[in-house]
């Protein structure tokens, strides 16, 4: 399997997700320069968390203009598994690969912090290693974290199956208290529609290494590996 | 024509309104005139007043800035370059350092908080070592206060907003609050960096005719004058320096670090220095003084933002973002290829010449032509009349009344500002980037894995200003102790000391006199401790008409773990294990938080400080944390024992059943007293004998004080502190003050 | 020419920031203050100097980076240099 990790000017988060990656992969990702208008051949694309272009204008706005761009563009919609954390989910709505808008945290303020999460599906490749309705905890850590659409597309994501995960309590409930930043329907991720796309606010390469806290997340990039090997 | 030549002819008038508004005294002016033999231009002026400013120069402190211990078989390099450098094995470095920006955090918090966050992470990068962690000191006044909130939201805001966006995470740090510091909030921000020992990369220039390179942002006339407003007091009219702040843009500095990096493993880079305090003034002249060689500068050539910028305006500009560095002039254009990519200025700006002179030349004139080692390593040194603090009284414990019964002065300390949750604090840091910590904010030192491990760096911040108010020695010698105790109580073996010092106005005798004493109590723990001062930063004047802060010199202390997966925390681990204090207790009141909070009264003499105590016990601690016999680990320090044992129940949800004191200390004097030199472990039972016998022979005072158990804290003659009751107390205060609620 | 650019939440959609500045003029003792929405002021210079072809220029930047069109409406002033 071979895997791309797009590094933008600001992102700086593309060395944790290369760390995850190659983990479970057993071999690095290449890392592909936001400027190149060439991507290399792909299993998987992740666009990772941080800050690209400091998150002025929008969170992600310029990123997605960038010339790299087009051609993950293009692979995801033939098919290529796109995987958006944090940022990356943030340049996945900007670029129109996935519905929906990341605006400011409901308490305006930057919040890191564990959270609970309920993996709504466990028939993708992303979440084949977890199990149904399984509640698990990945850090975030954003200012920008708040998902919104309109009620037509939210009740659209959930009649067609496109909510990934949603903030909830330890016991799985998903409440208010559970919702670290007004995130509408508490959805912290979502697919598009073949569920090859997914973006998600939390970071799952941040809980993947047990002598750190947790492994909640490798199993992401386990089901990845699976998947798509 | 040459600066001397119009000088000859009387074209430079400069009044004496002209040198005060300079911040120069009328001795430093004559010394000038002396030093140039002429009058100086006005970019002249503006030259020497920045180098010679006390920001810049140290006069105040130099002196006795040489008592301290700045050597040991780790340390490559010492004070005296943008950061210190400790060696950690295996061809690994730790470059660290931490700085103030208190003057501009007050005038604009967001802004001074996060240019001194950025001008830190400069300091530690232009060392060739990539930061993989920050902490920050912060100190406001009276919760009170009208600005308060106002600063506290702005300051952690601006912490945040660049650290976050840079990419590095904020591990850990202080926060305290005390109307001393109501017009002088301070904001001590640290950096901590990898890199191997031998790609470390210094600021002196080698080499005759070698390329200046000016990298980063544009210039613009941003904080003109910051260096000497940092030397300054505040007045009535400190509003209106509003225009003097930077604005900080850590998307521009992150691709600026990327970029050095990259030029320094292309092996590009003669010299290099960040653009900080003084900007291209005083990283030029240092990089010249520093290599005995002169500097020439074009200033036409420098990448500017504003139009119709004087040389004057660009030589004291502070805008951030920016570089400057001698170029190995084989490599211009692999060097300059990689700064257009990361979208980043590049330019010539000027060469080393070998007549230890610094000349600046803008459109077509000679602006100023001064002597380089005059105004960099020779500036003034003053030797001030200092004058030492009243020795206040040794409290005895017995003449105290305790005025509510201890579960309520539990409860209260808890929820006081200073001892509060700072929860809302550090969750606005992203404090997991680059997936390395191994503990978060909340316990003794922070702890981050070393690459891929297994040893960990363990990071922390400490001062006590009250004990260094009531006597500057003591307190000196406290922070460093507490320093060096936090980062035994996570395991590791402290190395190394960067300390920002945080005086008032040091022409007064008495503030002078505390300068003088916290630098000499550091100096004796630091050679105690082999604990070596490698950085630092001294920040005077902080003092609003006449009010000085409290002495506040932070230390900032970094150690090594062998395994960080053997690194321990104060959490309690399970129920039914012992408690167990280790070190002398005598009930020490004085400056305590009891006496603080409690009673109402700041007064006496601080807790002594025993050096070989704080020696034998600490390193008895961490032997038994190597071998893994304790199974959780606090220092005390502020509020005593009984804070401490609470943080420890909070931190795991465990509670505590504990046994009474001995027969000869007061009750309060047992739960709260302030001695040093302690810690409290917790073991399994089977191990208590086994302990007491070594403890012994180590020459270290032990005593079961109790054991893990339910969900409440019980002590004798006391009503029950549920856990969840008092979490609520603990964690509660500062979210509901923020929200405009409680003060 | 130069372009000057408001960008404003589309009607319904949540602005927690201009809640809060709300509440902030509120405490400070402007009473009469109602709803208050936030938004972003951008100004630019553009060499084309027909103004149609400004104007669709602009119109092109709004639409695929100024704003976000999901979310965000714009509205633009163009005059001569």
């Amino acid at each position: 399997m071979k895997a791309s990790v797009v590094v933008f000017p600001g992102s700086n988060c593309d060395r944790d997700a290369a760390v995850a990656l190659e983990a479970a992969m057993g071999r690095p990702p290449a890392m592909v320069w936001h400027g190149d208008a060439e991507l290399p051949k792909s299993d998987l694309i992740v666009l990772p968390g941080g800050f690209s272009y400091g998150d002025y204008l929008r969170s992600g706005a310029m990123a997605a203009h960038s010339p790299v761009m087009r051609e993950v563009i293009k692979r995801a919609q033939a098919g290529t598994p796109v995987l958006g954390i944090c940022n990356g989910f943030q340049v996945l709505t900007e670029a129109g690969l996935l519905p929906g808008v990341l605006m400011r945290n409901a308490t305006l303020k930057f919040i890191c912090k564990d959270v609970h999460l309920r993996v709504e599906r466990t028939d993708t490749a992303f979440t084949r290693h977890y199990a149904k309705r399984e509640v698990v905890r990945f850090p975030i850590a954003h200012k920008d974290g708040s998902y919104f659409a309109d009620e037509a597309t939210l009740d659209r994501l959930e009649g067609e199956g496109q909510v990934a995960f949603r903030y909830c309590e330890t016991d799985g409930r998903i409440t208010a208290a559970a919702n670290p930043n007004g995130s509408r329907r508490n959805i912290a991720g979502v697919y598009n529609e073949t569920r090859t796309v997914l973006g998600l606010m939390p970071h799952p390469e941040r809980l993947a290494d047990a002598a750190l806290g947790g492994t909640d997340g490798i199993k992401m990039f386990l089901s990845l590996v699976e998947t798509l090997n | 024509m040459t600066v001397a030549a119009r000088a000859a002819k009387g074209a430079h008038s400069i009044t004496d309104e002209t040198v005060a508004e300079h911040g120069l005294n009328a001795d430093e002016y004559r010394r000038l005139l002396k030093e140039l033999g002429r009058e100086p231009s006005l970019t002249e002026l503006g030259i020497f007043s920045v180098m010679w400013s006390e920001h810049c120069s140290y006069k105040s402190s130099r002196l006795h800035l040489k008592k301290l211990p700045t050597t040991a078989p780790w340390v490559i390099q010492g004070p005296g370059e943008n950061a210190g450098v400790i060696a950690i094995g295996d061809g690994l470095a730790v470059v660290f350092k931490m700085e103030s920006h208190n003057h501009p955090s007050y005038i604009e918090p967001y802004q001074g908080a996060a240019t001194g966050v950025g001008g830190i992470l400069r300091d530690v990068f232009t060392m060739g070592a990539r930061p993989i962690a920050c902490l920050n000191a912060l100190s406001f006044g009276d919760p009170k206060h009208p600005k308060t909130r106002h600063l506290v939201s702005g300051v952690v805001a601006g912490v945040g907003g660049y650290g976050n966006s840079f990419g590095v995470p904020t591990v850990g740090g202080s926060v305290r609050f005390h109307t001393r510091y109501d017009g002088n909030n301070l904001v001590n921000a640290m950096a901590v960096g990898l890199a191997e020992t031998d790609k470390i990369f210094y600021a002196a220039a080698s080499g005759v005719g070698m390329p200046i390179v000016y990298l980063g942002s544009k210039t613009g006339r941003d904080g003109i004058h910051g260096a000497s407003m940092a030397s300054a007091e505040f007045g009535e009219d400190s509003e209106s320096k509003r225009p003097t702040v930077q604005v900080g843009d850590p998307f521009s500095e992150k691709l600026l670090l990327e970029a050095c990096l990259e030029i320094m493993a292309k092996d590009c880079v003669i010299a290099i220095q960040d653009m900080g305090a003084a900007g291209l003034t005083c990283s030029a002249v240092e990089m010249g003084a520093k290599g005995d060689l002169g500097v020439r500068l074009d200033l036409d050539k420098v990448p500017t933002r504003e139009t119709a910028m004087t040389a004057y305006e660009m030589m004291l500009s502070e805008s951030q973002e920016r570089m400057l560095m001698v170029l190995k002039p084989e490599k211009e254009k692999e060097a300059e290829d990689i700064f257009r990519k990361w979208g980043l200025d590049f330019a010539i700006v000027g060469e080393t010449t070998p007549d230890k002179r610094f000349v600046v030349r803008h459109a077509g004139s000679e602006m100023a032509n001064l002597p380089i080692k005059e105004l960099g390593d020779e500036a003034p040194v003053y030797d001030r009349p200092h004058s030492a603090s009243p020795r206040l009284p040794v409290i005895d414990p017995a003449s105290i009344e305790p005025p509510m019964p201890h579960a309520d002065a539990l409860e209260k300390l808890l929820s006081s500002p200073d001892l509060c949750s700072k929860r809302w604090v550090w969750e606005q840091y992203d404090h997991l980037i680059l997936g390395n910590t191994v503990q978060r904010p909340g316990g003794d030192a922070a702890v981050v894995r070393v690459k891929e491990g297994p040893k960990g760096l363990a990071m922390t911040t400490d001062v006590t200003p009250r004990y260094c108010e009531a006597d500057p020695f003591e307190g000196g010698k406290q922070a460093v102790a507490e320093t060096w105790r936090n980062l035994s109580a996570v395991g590791a073996k402290p190395l190394a000391v960067t300390d920002n010092l945080n005086f008032g106005n040091p022409e007064r005798p008495e503030i002078m006199g505390q300068l003088v004493g916290c630098i000499q109590g550091i100096a004796t723990a630091c050679k105690a401790l082999e604990f070596p001062v490698v950085s630092g930063n001294v920040s005077l004047y902080n003092e609003t008409n006449g009010r000085a802060i409290l002495p506040t010199p932070s230390i900032g202390g970094v150690g090594l773990i062998d395994d960080f997966t053997n690194s321990a925390s104060i959490a309690f681990k399970a129920a039914d294990e012992l408690i167990v204090l280790l070190g002398e207790t005598k009930g020490w009141m004085g400056q305590s938080m009891y006496l603080r909070e409690i009673c109402g009264r700041e007064e006496g003499a601080p807790p002594p400080v025993d050096l070989s105590a704080e020696r034998r016990t600490g390193d008895f601690v961490r032997a038994l944390i190597n071998e893994k016999v304790v199974t959780a680990v606090h220092d005390l320090s502020d509020g005593g024992l009984l804070v401490a044992i609470a943080e420890m129940a909070l931190a795991s949800g465990i509670g505590a059943k504990l046994y009474g004191p001995p027969a000869f200390l007061t009750e309060h004097g047992f739960w709260f007293g302030e001695d040093q030199a302690r810690y409290v472990v917790t073991i399994k039972p089977a191990q208590a004998d086994d302990l007491a016998v070594r403890a012994k022979a180590a020459g270290v005072p032990i005593r079961r004080i109790g054991v893990t158990h339910g969900a409440a804290l019980t002590l004798p003659g006391e009503r029950e502190l549920l856990l969840n009751a008092l979490r609520e107390r603990h964690e509660g205060w500062l979210p509901a003050y923020m929200a405009g609620g409680a003060s | 020419m130069k372009a000057r650019i408001t960008i404003t939440l589309k009607p319904g959609v949540l602005d927690p920031q201009g809640k809060a500045i709300a509440g902030a003029l509120h405490a400070l003792g402007f009473g009469q203050v109602g709803d208050v929405r936030q938004g972003k002021f951008i100004e630019l210079d553009v060499t084309e100097s027909d103004p149609k072809k400004a104007e669709a220029e602009i119109k092109r930047m709004c639409e695929q980076l100024l704003a976000n069109t999901i979310i965000e409406n714009y509205a633009y002033e163009l005059e001569a240099a």
